[in-house]
């Protein structure tokens, strides 16, 4: 299945895109966090919360969806 | 009214739409970037009492984003110095100033006089415990938060709708996330992110059916991308925060730190020997400290690296401005490692201070 992660904020800091194309073949949030997480360590010591098809999902949601998006808080103001 | 006249004259608010704002009482907590241009715009609207709740005061850095403000507003609080700049714009409505911080002790005596809480604050610490106090007082919240370039809108407790805990949960840890001072922030986007919190506020006064509840908003300002995401109502963080498990009545839900947290100025560093700085940035923040006795724990991998830091040094714990590395100290502090300070000011008083001694 090919996905498009989105990253907000800090968290595109750390994967240096906003946005970016990926195969995924497994079939949980949580399987797709530990694959980008090995891909982008960092990304383990951030908190978010994870969107699909603009969503709000669990890391127990199967991925069926193509559009995911990697939300942090801001605190700015 | 001749002021008010663009207004009642779009049918969907008519002189009835325009009583219904006369009539309304908004507190916007932060006079800040966010705030700034929300009290502009409400004050403009004619928000019948506009309260403004800030402790802060303005200084030059505040300038290019907070546009209530001129040169002879610094030194100034901010709650006052806003109150009589919008008094001059709009003399028929009540302001109210509350130049002090919002705390466990008096937001839910002060949500309790107004209709709508409009959260512009710049801290963790205050959105959850608006967040808290809203639904304990049954008011809906108008949200805005920024970093850099990208921001978030969103109307909360509005309705049945969700609750900001219903997005985030729990507050993130301490330092993870970076405030505007030390990462900055584009001025015009505080402005395009407070005006869409203060056209949420009108749209409820008005009794619109789109309110922005249920969703976050996102923009990011660079690319101008948007993305709207759907947030539900999670019942169960309403009935904890209900009973009692929220940042108003137990303090280990709060984001503060209340411990004294011993403090060191650049200056003073000549004083100490045996000197081991700690830079507690994340790894990819600029400008580097390039000295071999410097080492980089992220703030947030402080608690796994106790055994990189030797208790028998006198250890500078260091970051952009001061504030994460004040976090840090206040850690170690309560590991019983007490030889370290927090540098105040951070790296960039540090570069300054040592391009002074070369040139």
């Amino acid at each position: 299945m090919q996905l498009n992660i989105k990253y907000f904020g800090l968290l595109a800091e750390i994967t240096k895109c906003n946005e970016e194309p990926l195969n995924f073949s497994e079939t949980s949030v949580s399987e797709l966090l530990d694959v980008l997480f090995y891909k982008y360590p960092e990304l383990k010591t951030k908190d978010f919360q994870v969107a699909q098809n603009n969503e709000i999902v669990t890391e127990e949601t199967s991925v069926l969806g193509t559009e995911i998006a990697l939300l942090p808080p801001f605190s700015g103001g | 009214m001749e002021r008010y006249q663009r207004h009642i004259v779009l049918s969907e608010v008519g002189q009835s739409g325009q009583d219904k704002l006369s009539n309304a009482k908004v507190l916007v907590v932060g006079a800040g970037g966010l705030g700034c241009p929300i009290l502009q715009y409400l004050a403009g609207a004619g928000i019948g009492t506009l309260g403004i709740m800030d402790f802060d005061i303005v200084e030059e850095s505040n300038l290019q984003r907070q546009v209530l403000f001129g040169m002879t507003s610094i030194g100034r609080n901010k709650a006052l110095a806003a109150k009589e700049r919008l008094e001059d714009l709009n003399p028929t409505i009540t302001i109210k100033a509350y130049p002090e911080k919002l705390t466990s002790k008096n937001t839910l005596e002060l949500f309790k006089d107004y209709d709508i809480i409009v959260d512009g604050t710049d801290n963790f610490e205050t959105r959850y415990l608006i967040n808290d106090a809203a639904i304990l007082t049954e008011k809906p919240v108008v949200y805005g938060a920024i970093y850099k370039f990208e921001g978030q809108v969103s109307v909360f407790n509005y309705q049945n709708g969700p609750s900001y805990r219903c997005l985030f949960p729990i507050p993130p840890k301490e330092g993870s996330v970076a405030n505007c001072s030390e990462v900055g922030v584009l001025g015009v986007l505080t402005g395009i992110i407070g005006s869409m919190q203060a056209n949420e506020v009108i749209k409820m006064i008005l009794g619109f059916d789109d309110v922005l509840s249920g969703k976050l908003f996102c923009y990011n300002s660079k690319t101008t991308q948007t993305s709207t995401i759907n947030i539900s109502r999670n019942e169960k963080v309403f009935e904890d925060v209900l009973s009692g498990r929220n940042v108003l009545h137990d303090n280990n839900l709060s984001v503060s730190c209340d411990s004294p947290i011993q403090e060191i100025l650049v200056e003073e560093l000549y004083e100490k020997e045996n000197i081991q700085f700690i830079d507690v940035r994340e790894l990819h923040e600029q400008p580097q400290l390039d000295l071999p006795n410097c080492i980089q724990i992220p703030l947030n991998r402080i608690e796994q690296s106790l055994d990189q830091i030797d208790s028998t040094k006198t250890n500078i714990v260091f970051c952009q401005i001061g504030n994460r590395s004040k976090t840090a100290v206040g850690f170690l502090q309560k590991q019983d490692i007490n030889n370290c300070y927090s540098l105040k000011g951070g790296i960039l008083a540090l570069i300054k201070h040592l391009k002074i001694q070369t040139s």
